[in-house]
């Protein structure tokens, strides 16, 4: 049987652990467009754009984003289309946090007044004026700590991808176990790469937040 | 002459409760019009109706001779640069500098290049005596400056109008009269102006019409001397005597 030192461990892990990081940039940069598309739709205030956003927001909000994973997993096959677990593991992860974040945004755009808006009316802007140079610069500003939170639970949130068969960080941590025999130590140095990229993101969170204030 | 806002049989609702029921208004260039009343009269929410702030149900509205369509979109831009507005709060845009503020529609509705701008934005602070404020933030202003930049930025736009909604109602006492020179200096200049007003020392110095409403109609209309020194109606009197 061969020998797995700590090192052999940690270096394979890390090695997994790209995918991690890769998988959470296109669920954030994703998620954020699709997120920003939505808000804007629900913006514009159209009664049924504003039900179907809502809709989707309480759809993805309301279901464990494993099921959600399961089911772009198997329902994209369903189509004929094949697809694999970086396609699937995408679209779930980039559809969950567009969810999460145009909601969020939106309380962030409301917490603007209405006078912003007003002004910006009665100097003419128009809608797309009112938006872009009055009130999201403004939104912004209060949007980055929370939005900076939430990527964190997306970080942790790739994890579930590793049971449609993608191969992250959780997932070699599982399969290094299954090779090693050493589910503590292997798990400690999952749980611990975990914890070395998301306590800096919230640690700027919270430096953020203080900025703010 | 024609009139530059005219308001025929205009009825506005909030759901069953009707807000403004009928009013017909008629505003000669460069006339100044006080609009008086109980809170709850309506005289903020016609105010509102002339830049389609609000939205009302019937009756016709025109300014300068272009007609207020709330769904077309074009024709909303364009009275909206016939009407300037300024708010009981000032709605400054906390995120730009004063001259900014002042800029940003000009260069974005009317496509003014920069340069331009900038020289309108510095000669309108100075009308307002806040030439050495260019580059503050709208924090580091009182709310007297704040909202004598909230004027610069109205006048930017050149309106033919200007809607002042309850101007000085939000700032401490003493710095209500610098605000109000500077309206007073607009009317000498010949600015049309309508304004919803507490002050009613001010009204009777500057306004060439006063508007009592009450209970969503024009009750008494007519100059200051007439309807202060001799009210018509007992509504008038009550509000009246109410201030003193």
């Amino acid at each position: 049987m061969v020998d797995f030192s700590v090192w052999d461990i940690f270096r394979n892990l890390l090695l997994a652990a790209r995918w991690t990081v890769v998988l959470s940039l296109i669920a954030f940069i994703g998620g954020g467009l699709v997120g920003l598309a939505l808000l804007v739709a629900r913006l514009t205030k159209s009664p049924w754009a504003d039900r179907l956003v809502g809709g989707y927001v309480q759809l993805f909000q309301g279901t464990p984003l494993l099921m959600q994973l399961f089911l772009a997993y198997f329902g994209i096959a369903l189509f004929g289309i094949k697809t694999s677990a970086w396609v699937a593991a995408s679209v779930a992860l980039t559809l969950y946090t567009s969810a999460f974040l145009t909601e969020i945004w939106r309380g962030c755009v409301a917490a603007i007044p209405r006078g912003q808006w007003e002004a910006a009316q009665s100097l003419a802007l128009s809608f797309t004026e009112q938006l872009r140079y009055v009130v999201l610069p403004q939104a912004t500003r209060i949007a980055i700590p929370p939005t900076v939170g939430f990527l964190v639970q997306v970080i942790k949130g790739t994890a579930l991808a590793s049971v449609i068969g993608f191969i992250e960080l959780t997932k070699a941590g599982t399969m290094i176990t299954n090779a090693t025999f050493k589910p503590f130590v292997v798990y400690s140095c999952v749980a611990l790469l975990y914890f070395a990229l998301c306590f800096p993101i919230s640690l700027y969170a919270k430096t953020l937040e203080r900025k703010m204030r | 002459m024609n009139p530059i806002v005219d308001i025929t049989a205009l009825r506005k609702s909030y759901g069953t409760n009707e807000v403004l029921k009928g009013i017909d208004l008629k505003v000669a260039p460069g006339e100044v019009i006080a609009i008086i009343g109980k809170s709850g009269s309506g005289k903020s929410t016609l105010l509102r109706c002339i830049n389609g702030l609000e939205e009302f149900q019937d009756g016709a509205l025109s300014v300068d001779g272009k007609k207020l369509l709330y769904d077309n979109p074009t024709a909303m831009r364009e009275l909206r640069q016939r009407v300037g507005m300024i708010f009981q709060s000032f709605n400054l845009f906390p995120h730009l500098t004063v001259g900014k503020n002042i800029m940003l529609a000009p260069s974005l509705v009317k496509k003014t290049d920069a340069a331009k701008a900038d020289a309108q934005a510095r000669k309108l602070l100075q009308r307002v005596g806040l030439a050495e404020k260019f580059d503050a933030t709208p924090d580091q202003l009182s709310g007297g400056q704040q909202q004598r930049v909230a004027i610069a930025r109205a006048l930017a736009m050149e309106p033919a109008v200007l809607l002042c909604d309850e101007i000085t109602s939000a700032l401490d006492p003493e710095l209500v009269g610098e605000v109000l020179r500077v309206v007073e200096t607009l009317a000498e200049e010949g600015m049309t102006l309508l304004m919803v007003t507490h002050e009613m020392n001010f009204a009777r110095k500057v306004a060439d019409r006063v508007i009592f409403m009450h209970q969503g109609r024009v009750h008494e209309m007519g100059p200051p001397e007439e309807l202060f020194g001799n009210p018509q109606t007992p509504e008038l009197k009550q509000f009246l005597s109410s201030l003193h």
